[in-house]
């Protein structure tokens, strides 16, 4: 065990050499030593990455692993109780986008795909915001992007989950962000609609010189594409490239037991026995602690509850200050 | 009268007394019309955006607080012997405060603070109305509050009318754009660094002088069928927020301005020719359009927008039958 664990320490230290991001990538947000209580619980714990511009980062983790609330750590929405979060570069909120997990959008809502667009350019102005050419080619070019051109006028609501999270994806890239938070843009997507999203979001991030992190609880659609990792197990992190982290040492020092990680048909399967009852394959049963990242070979997986924490909707009052791009506690 | 209307032609007889028979004699020259007209365009054109929001924020709760606030307000005014419409807007800011210091937005509050505070506060109009009834020996001032006495408001009143619409206006019209994306989604608002409590006031604010301004056209009760009801009309016919918006306004307009023509000629109603109320009439052409847009509006889905807790939970179901066995 200490072994794992100085393992686990040399991979964090070696983050802060930026030779981590891969060649020619620079670094656009940096954590260290992130930690948040909820309900007088840890949920993180010495949270530390870096996410490097141009590239696609998985944020893997189970149910209630932690993801949502790194994700609204890192846009400023949730109190940290140790911890800073650093962007490089343009200094406002505008600079990171950011998909929720869940956005209960009324079909009744008499807002477009086009309005909601628009509303990413300048939704956080004061006034009316006046109607321009320049601005209907923006928001044109922005569905576009993202191949949704097609739906500019039709009612947001109205939409199907995959078509209402193209709509939200070019919402968020509305205000040219640097840095893009994806929660769960995969779940309730079918094969292709993943494979598209994935790709489509690789591409974004390239094209655009973005960082951008997928919050998912299977990692499997994300590997083509994923440079970097940051996987989330009991309040804790681990990152690096998917190699150095998705390895049974490596899990096993984080999650503090036992864990198997299979390669099968290209695909990785984590599989976590729970303490007690130890042996292979023990957790890809109904246990608490369990957790099965697995696919069918198509690579579709039923998602799991996907619920967005109690009082995710109304921010905290500390929530919506104009917080400068550090945060610390 | 006869000779002139004898060398008309017969068309233009007909019209004439056509339009005599919808415009009584005297209707564009008689001073309370005149005010009630200036006061009916104000209220409609405030409530269209204060309303379009309420619904789209599955608010409408908030507006009946506030009617029921603003009532309140009003009987106080009416004990106390100063002008109703200061009863009715402090009653109703009162409100906006309250609720927004309590937080009622959030629908787990909503069923117990309808039940206990609302309650009681209706039953403080009740007690304020029996002390004016008793002190002053006349049951006017009830009907006034409850149900609106639209004819009666002085001159100096719509001149008031006039600069808390506009500053109601005034509000909606600047933290619009805030104001929308939160009330298309809190959390991507939030996101973005819009200060939710903050625009939160502001709604409530905007809301709280529609509702006090409709209190003198319709009375304190049906005040927010004034504030919903275009809105909710406009939402099934507009395809973006902005036009929901002049939707709203129209259908008001409309709704208030035959209502007080109606209610003038009902001068000559049966049974008392007294005049029937102008409140009956704007709540029913209100009632009747929002049924022709229902019926005839362009949005897909069959349900009423944002009446509350339902909204959520039935928008699933909505894009799970939208989402037809061939797509995705
Ligand atoms: N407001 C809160 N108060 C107390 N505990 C909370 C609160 N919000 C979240 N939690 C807890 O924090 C943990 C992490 O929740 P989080 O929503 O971040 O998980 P997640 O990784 O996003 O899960 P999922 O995959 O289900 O979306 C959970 O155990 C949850 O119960
Ligand atoms: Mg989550």
């Amino acid at each position: 065990m200490p072994a794992i664990v100085t393992a686990l320490r040399s991979l964090r230290a070696s983050q802060d050499e930026a030779v981590r991001l891969g060649a020619g990538s620079s670094s656009v947000l940096s954590v260290r030593g992130l930690s948040v209580q909820l309900g007088g619980r840890e949920v993180l714990h010495d949270v530390s990455f870096e996410l490097g511009a141009g590239e696609l980062t998985g944020l893997i983790g189970s149910n209630g692993a932690g993801k949502t609330t790194l994700l609204r750590a890192l846009l400023g929405l949730q109190a940290v109780s140790a911890g800073t979060v650093t962007l490089s570069g343009r200094r406002e909120r505008a600079a990171v986008g950011y998909v929720p997990q869940k956005v209960g959008l009324d079909p009744d809502l008499p807002v477009r795909a086009r309005d909601l667009v628009a509303l990413g350019i300048d939704g956080q102005r004061l006034g009316v915001g006046l109607r321009s050419a320049a601005r209907r080619e923006r928001v044109e070019a922005l569905l576009q992007s993202v191949g949704a051109s097609h739906l500019a006028d039709a009612r947001v609501g109205a939409l199907s989950g995959g078509e209402q999270q193209r709509v939200l994806i070019a919402h968020a890239l509305a205000s040219s962000p640097k840095l893009l938070l994806l929660d769960e843009p995969l779940a309730n997507l079918d094969l292709r609609s993943t494979q598209e999203t994935v790709t489509l979001l690789a591409t974004l991030a390239r094209s655009r010189g973005m960082a951008v992190l997928v919050a998912t609880h299977d990692i499997n659609p994300l590997l083509p594409f994923m440079g970097r990792v940051v996987y989330l197990a009991e309040g804790r992190a681990a990152s690096g490239t998917t190699d150095e982290v998705v390895r049974s040492d490596v899990l096993s020092a984080l999650y503090g037991h036992h864990v198997d990680v299979l390669h099968a048909h290209g695909r990785v399967i984590v599989s976590v026995s729970d303490q007690h009852h130890d042996g292979p394959g023990q957790g890809w049963g109904p246990e608490p602690r369990g957790e099965a990242l697995v696919g069918g070979p198509g690579g579709q997986e039923a998602p799991g509850e996907q619920q967005a924490p109690e009082g995710c909707d109304l921010a905290p009052d500390d929530c919506t200050d104009d917080a400068p791009q550090a945060w610390q506690p | 009268m006869n000779a002139t209307a004898l060398s008309v032609p017969v068309v233009g007889l007909a019209g004439a007394s056509v339009l005599h028979s919808i415009f009584a004699p005297g209707f564009f020259t008689t001073g309370p019309v005149t005010a009630a007209l200036v006061i009916g365009a104000v209220v409609a054109l405030v409530s269209a955006p204060a309303g379009v929001l309420t619904v789209m924020r599955s608010q409408s709760f908030a507006g009946h607080a506030f009617s029921e606030v603003t009532a309140t307000g009003g009987s106080a005014a009416y004990l106390a012997g100063v002008a109703p419409l200061l009863g009715y807007v402090v009653g109703s800011l009162v409100g906006a405060g309250a609720m927004g210091g309590l937080g009622v937005q959030r629908a787990r509050n909503r069923d117990l603070v309808a039940g206990i505070v609302l309650g009681a506060t209706l039953g403080l109009t009740a007690l304020l109305l029996y002390l004016t009834t008793v002190s002053h020996s006349t049951t006017g001032a009830a009907v006034t509050v409850l149900f609106g006495s639209l004819f009666s408001v002085s001159s100096g009143d719509w001149l008031a009318a006039v600069a808390l619409g506009g500053a109601a206006l005034g509000v909606v019209t600047v933290t619009w754009r805030p104001l929308l994306l939160s009330s298309v989604s809190p959390e991507l608002a939030a996101a973005r660094g819009v200060r939710l409590r903050l625009l939160e006031s502001a709604y409530l604010a905007s809301v709280a002088l529609s509702v006090a301004l409709a209190a003198m056209t319709v009375g304190a009760i049906l005040s927010t069928a004034l504030l919903i009801g275009p809105a909710a009309a406009a939402l099934r016919l507009a395809k973006s927020p902005g036009r929901a918006c002049a939707w709203a306004a129209v259908i008001g307009l409309v709704a208030v301005w035959t209502g007080i023509v109606l209610a003038y000629d009902s001068y000559d109603w049966p049974p008392a020719h007294q005049g029937w109320p102008v409140s009956f009439f704007v709540v029913f052409l209100v009632l009747a359009i929002y049924v022709v847009a229902q019926l005839f509006g362009r949005a897909g889905s069959r349900r009423r927008p944002g009446t509350g807790q339902g909204g959520t939970a039935l928008s699933g179901v909505g894009s799970l039958r939208r989402r037809g066995p061939g797509r995705g």
